[in-house]
């Protein structure tokens, strides 16, 4: 009784209004009144639990499909929109679109896994595709009588995990060099086309508060998918972070850094903060990607170019990493819901879509056929073009385990612009990769 | 009690019942009953979304560390427990003994800044002078903005080459070349000024306000005594002002210890991890490498350390009862 001080009969409080009636009308009185609380109360308590534990059951619709991507940016869902009205019509489906933040979208899909709720069609980052197809969480596109004519490898290579193709591109986007061509011009400098070339150009045109190139090293994945164009044209591989050509290509960027050529904020950067300096006249060229082309184009008297990227030596070939989002069909088990998100998939991946996406997205078309038409409509974007057909996919030597890759990869590239020799880093993130940690 | 043995004491029988009333009287046990029933009834509420809320997410945390917990757990359901693994994977990383050094630096850096900063304001504006109310507004300005606004907005303010803070030092003849962020030995201190700086408005607003309870008088008896103004605060102030110091550190020290967003937005935790906590490396296995089953680990751990200072308050609150 001495826990619960409220159960104290109303007589006992101060200021109560309850006169002494007799002993069997107080008692009453009371339990009357207490029912009128208890009960609501109790069916209050069942009602939150009830709402919390049925909040995960949630039934499909049979007549409508989801689309669940990351496009959270007003212009991407509206174009993304345009694309699924054009398909619904085709196909004669309602399908909606659901957009989730792109840091979110990959814990998100797997709660809707765990509660069977599953979009029809899961776009994701395809650095990300490996960790669910490997769950098991995707069916091939093949089963589904999608095909990949007209792809060509790499980007086959890109959607695919364990020989199995899950995710169709749209439009794939890699990285380049983009350079301001006011600032260039007035040196009389050509662009580079080699790391040495690179070097001189960059230490030239380091002046006063501006630096002569600007990059992303920055402890995410944003540094490291920057990484990769050294990294690849050099020769190295993320399956073996200690090779001497990994640890030449981190050289190159102290080197960099040594001369000044790079800002110190450099570890600090994500790409949007290299677009910013760049845009800001604070870097005559940068490493970026063509999702800048936007912010760039919108901002009057800035004019820019943009080229491959350098490579070690003339002659080599420039790898760049392949970016971008895959269609995937989730394993829903419904297989006659699956096959008509296949057809969905082939809608929104057909040609003409690609190339209306592409042009909006400025990046570049998946099908062969495709980019030659977009090659014709967007002729400032050629080099992106050229970039594209050697890029690399990021996950397909080491699938799954990219990520741990890709943190180990970080931290040493990190402590090598810090300070450290770049062996001694790359040592060290091999070890934490192989121990798998 | 004194219901119970007045119900006790009913007659029973037709008697109790009244005119036009069907109701039966209650057997003295079925009011008992009915009793605890509505006591139960009323703490149901807190009981089941203490349960569901705390106690849930907390076993299964405590559960998950001990699981191989990955993605495909989410399509199969299956999560094999594998005993000490996940504790012998993320205790023989050498990053978590470098999270938890620096989450220890990061937790007792911010809290001495904010509680000296704090209180050092609060004694300031607790005394009558002009615009006092205006600027004791303002400064409550860094709590109003969000976290990972703070965290930008500061990211820029820090930048080497373009940020406010250097070129502000250079034209001070200060230098203005330091790397606030960027250099693996400056980025934690950094982070750890900023987060005083959004730590600040908590402390005041709470000490100003137990500075307001200290009896004028005893002041006054001070004076007369001739205690000096150092005496003064020492002896008398800091005495009436414990209890609320002990809320003030211990609330801060909960939600230092517990520091993602801020960090994040600041570094990434890096440059080469000398800014991670525990924080962020529960966040980066869990969510980046997608190994639940070590994230709970060092969530885990994080628990645990909150748990002891709990303990602590709850023993230190209960001294001040006595």
């Amino acid at each position: 009784m001495g826990a619960f001080p409220w159960a104290r009969p109303p007589s006992h409080r101060k200021g109560t209004t309850v006169t002494e009636p007799s002993p069997d009308g107080r008692v009453r009185r009371r339990s009357r009144r207490t029912r009128r609380i208890v009960v609501p109360l109790t069916v209050v308590s069942a009602i939150v639990a009830g709402t919390v534990l049925s909040g995960c059951g949630q039934q499909r619709d049979p007549d409508v499909y989801t689309v669940m991507n990351s496009s959270t940016d007003e212009s991407y869902h509206r174009w993304d929109g345009d694309t699924l009205k054009r398909c619904s019509k085709e196909l004669g489906v309602t399908i909606e679109q659901q957009s989730v933040p792109a840091s979110q979208l990959m814990t998100k899909a797997l709660r809707m896994a765990s509660s069977k709720s599953l979009p029809d069609v899961l776009q994701l980052d395809a650095s990300e595709m490996p960790t669910f197809a490997e769950a098991g969480g995707l069916i091939p596109l093949k089963d589904l009588g999608l095909t990949t004519t007209d792809i060509p490898e790499g980007i086959v290579d890109f959607g695919s995990y364990g020989g199995k193709y899950y995710g169709a591109a749209r439009t794939v986007n890699t990285l380049a060099l983009f350079y301001n061509e006011d600032i260039l011009d007035e040196a009389g400098l050509k662009v580079p086309t080699t790391w040495d070339e690179m070097r001189e150009t960059a230490a030239e045109l380091t002046q006063g508060k501006r630096y002569g190139l600007a990059l992303s090293a920055g402890g995410a994945e944003d540094g490291v998918f920057q990484f990769t164009p050294f990294m690849w044209s050099n020769g190295g591989d993320e399956t073996k972070l200690d090779s001497p050509e990994v640890a030449g290509a981190l050289d190159y960027w102290k080197a960099l850094l040594k001369d000044g050529s790079l800002s110190k904020s450099t570890v600090n950067w994500t790409q949007a903060d290299v677009n910013d300096q760049f845009m800001a006249g604070n870097a005559a060229m940068m490493i970026n990607g063509p999702w800048q082309v936007e912010t760039l184009n919108a901002k009057k008297g800035l004019n820019w170019g943009i080229a491959q990227i350098p490579v070690p030596e003339a002659g080599d070939d420039s790898v760049g990493p392949l970016g971008g989002g895959v269609l995937t069909v989730p394993n829903t088990g419904d297989t006659e819901r699956e096959k008509t998100a296949a057809k969905i998939i082939g809608c929104m991946a057909g040609e003409q879509e690609q190339i209306t996406y592409a042009l909006n997205s400025w990046m570049v078309p998946a099908n062969t056929k495709a980019a030659a038409v977009w090659r014709t409509k967007a002729p400032e974007l050629a080099a992106l073009a050229g970039q594209v057909s050697t890029a690399r996919s990021r996950t397909a030597q080491v699938g799954a385990q990219w990520s741990s890759v890709s943190l180990a990869l970080q931290s040493a590239f990190q402590s090598a612009l810090t300070g450290e020799s770049s062996e001694a880093a790359l040592k060290r993130a091999q070890q934490r990769v192989t121990s798998g940690n | 009690m004194s219901s119970t043995t007045a119900s006790a004491a009913l007659p029973a029988g037709p008697k109790a019942t009244g005119p036009g009333k069907s109701e039966k009287p209650l057997s003295p046990l079925r009011a008992k009953r009915r009793r605890q029933f509505a006591q139960w009834g009323f703490i149901a509420p807190a009981v089941i979304f203490m349960a569901l809320f705390f106690g849930y997410p907390l076993v299964r945390n405590i559960a998950m560390s001990f699981q191989d917990y990955s993605p495909s757990t989410f399509f199969t359901g299956e999560a094999p427990f594998n005993g000490l693994d996940n504790w012998r994977n993320v205790f023989g990383d050498g990053l978590f003994g470098k999270a938890l050094w620096q989450t220890i630096l990061f937790t007792v850096g911010s809290l001495v800044g904010q509680f000296c900063i704090g209180l050092a304001l609060a004694v300031f504006f607790s005394r009558r002078f002009p615009l006092n109310g205006i600027l004791r507004s303002l400064i409550l300005l860094p709590w109003l903005v969000p976290m990972v606004v703070s965290g930008i907005v500061w990211r820029r303010i820090f930048d080497q080459d373009t940020g406010v803070l250097n070129s502000f030092l250079g034209t001070l003849g200060l230098g203005g070349d330091t790397p606030w962020l960027t250099s693996t030995s400056m980025a934690l201190i950094s982070v750890i000024l900023v987060n005083i700086w959004i730590g600040i408005p908590f402390n005041m607003v709470i000490l100003y306000g137990g500075l307001q309870e200290v009896p004028k008088e005893l002041h006054e008896a001070a004076a007369l005594d001739g205690a000096s103004a150092w005496r003064t605060f020492r002896s008398v102030t800091l005495p009436v002002l414990k209890p609320v110091i002990t809320v003030v550190l211990v609330l801060g020290f909960m939600s230092t210890v517990k520091i993602l967003d801020l960090v994040l937005a600041l570094t990434d935790g890096g440059p080469a991890d000398s800014t991670q906590t525990l924080g962020t490396l529960t966040y980066q296995n869990s969510f980046v490498q997608m190994d639940f089953g070590a994230g709970a680990v060092v969530g885990n751990v994080l628990i645990l350390i909150s748990a002891v200072f709990a303990v602590f308050y709850l023993r230190a609150n209960r001294n001040e009862g006595k």
